[in-house]
């Protein structure tokens, strides 16, 4: 005798720890394994794109801060950067350094906090995550150094930079990255042969090679699965092929992938902090000569850097005034998850949080 | 260097393969016919030597006389990137084929024009709403909205 069964949904989210803000999963399961999965995403959307057509360019930059809200430094610099390529701006070299090397310590400040809530939905209950915000803390009292702010810092400006900054930044800084390989050991000791992780992450969640290229997937996600692309190589923006780095790719594309992917990065990052730290002009200007209501030429540019969480873009068309005519984000995290359903289709319940968790999301850039 | 591929003589090739489908070259993109945009595409990603098959930005800009809409594709292997316009002159119900079917990465961006400019896409799998809820009246990111 065959039973007849029905299919059976569970919400999981808006309101759930491991979905790592507003996000929602609407998931048909069979017994307790998944047969279908549908995110419905929209639980934060506060209409950046058209609150963007009201406002000057200068004024856009604190909106971008509150895309990626943990990793606001590089949404600020994408969005100069699309500016500046619009408007064929040339930021100073000094500037640009102040740049990169922020760039840099929000991607470690980013995959820090990206392993730690990783770990956390593998069953690891905040003890990963307190030891990643030890050294993470450090950082944010960099970025408060420079701009008063520890999470949403408005620092950068169309042409540069708001401010220079202080005399107690390049020691800061310097001190950092003297300590952090340490701790970086230190996590590996922890993690990185836990047998209990091991078991619940490798093989677990695979996203194939061209799965990812497919779906458009960017950044660890993407290199996880074995394709050597990041903008900083591919298309090298401001001054970032002036540094000697690797890119960390991946084998399989499994969720211990793109954690291992992730605290690779974080050690190339560290590299380039130490070749711009001794590259950098000690004087100069910070900032291009750019009015307060400027107006770039009429026309369109689509800047994009690679922003810790992968390929964040903007997409900008003038009309001559002094707020863009149309502003869209490109969000790599929406796209990354497009194959979120390959990924967790014939897992459990246990493992769609942990395949989830290791994508590493942020609702404010999926929703805008 | 992601190269932006000469346009002139990419139309000429695109022009060759599907009859009819550019419409006009310029320094910076392709205008491609709405009604060849999938042949193009599939032109685009299947043929050797092109091999555009990471679809990065997709995005709908409302200049009121018409519906404009972005694709900006690059090819891995060469680092090269290619992009491509597509014109709608109709407010009232705008439809264009979806290229979900070619690159899944339109998945979601399709959703969101669909949601917040009020384009249809022929063939996309899901279309539904995607920020806003089912019901909402309007299309936000329209010009003439408020």
């Amino acid at each position: 005798m065959s039973m007849q069964t029905e299919p059976f949904y569970l919400n999981i989210g808006p309101q759930h720890p491991s979905t790592h803000g507003v996000f929602r999963l609407r998931v048909q399961l069979d017994g307790e394994v998944v047969t279908d999965v549908d995110p419905i995403v929209g639980y934060l959307h506060r209409g950046i794109e058209k609150l963007a057509e009201t406002r000057t360019y200068t004024q856009i930059i604190p909106l971008t801060d509150r895309l990626d809200y943990l990793a606001s430094m590089t949404d600020n610099v994408a969005y100069c950067h699309a500016v500046e390529k619009l408007a064929g701006i040339k930021v100073p070299e000094r500037a640009e350094y102040i740049r990169i090397i922020l760039s840099e310590l929000m991607r470690i400040n980013s995959h820090m906090m990206a392993v730690g809530f990783f770990l956390n939905d593998c069953g690891a209950f905040f003890t990963p995550v307190l030891y990643m915000w030890r050294e993470r803390e450090k950082t944010l009292d960099i970025f408060d150094m420079v701009c008063g702010q520890r999470l949403l810092y408005n620092y950068m400006r169309v042409g540069g930079v708001s401010q220079d900054v202080p005399e107690d930044f390049l020691p800061a800084v310097k001190k950092f990255v003297a300590e952090m390989p340490r701790y970086i050991g230190e996590y590996n000791q922890l993690i990185k042969e836990n047998e209990i992780f091991l078991a619940r992450s490798k093989g677990v969640g695979i996203l194939p090679r061209q799965t990812a290229i497919d779906i458009g997937a960017s950044g660890p996600v993407l290199r996880a699965s074995g394709v050597k692309w990041d903008v900083r190589k591919q298309d090298p923006y401001s001054l970032y092929e002036r540094f000697d780095f690797e890119v960390p790719t991946g084998d399989t594309g499994d969720c211990y992938d793109r954690y291992w992917v992730r605290i690779q990065e974080m050690q190339q990052s560290l590299r380039i902090i130490e070749q711009a730290l001794a590259q950098m002009p000690d004087k100069g200007p910070i900032c291009a000569d750019v009015p307060q209501f400027f107006r770039p030429p009429k026309g369109e540019a689509y800047g994009y850097i690679e922003a810790p969480k992968g390929n964040l873009g903007f997409y900008i068309v003038s009309d001559g005034s002094i707020a863009p005519y149309r502003l869209h984000i490109y969000p790599p995290t929406l796209i990354n998850i497009t194959a979120l359903k390959d990924m967790v289709v014939g897992w459990k319940v246990a493992d769609l949080i942990i395949i989830f968790g290791s994508m590493d999301v942020v609702l404010g850039e999926i929703d805008r | 260097m992601t190269v932006a591929l000469n346009t002139e003589e990419t139309g000429k090739k695109i022009a060759e393969a599907v009859p009819g489908s550019v419409v006009s070259t310029d320094k910076g993109w392709l205008l491609i016919d709405s009604k060849a945009l999938t042949q193009v595409a599939s032109f685009l990603k299947d043929t050797p030597g092109m091999d555009f098959d990471y679809l990065t930005v997709v995005t709908g800009v409302d200049y009121l006389d018409y519906f404009e809409l972005v694709y900006r594709v690059v090819s891995m292997k060469n680092n090269q990137s290619i992009t491509l316009k597509v014109r709608l002159f109709t407010r009232e119900d705008p439809v264009v084929a979806s290229v979900t079917p070619i690159w899944r990465a339109a998945y979601y961006q399709e959703r969101e024009i669909f949601d917040l400019l009020g384009i249809k896409f022929e063939g996309h799998p899901y279309l539904k709403r995607l920020l806003l809820w089912e019901g909402f009246n309007g299309y936000p990111l329209r010009r003439d909205y408020l």
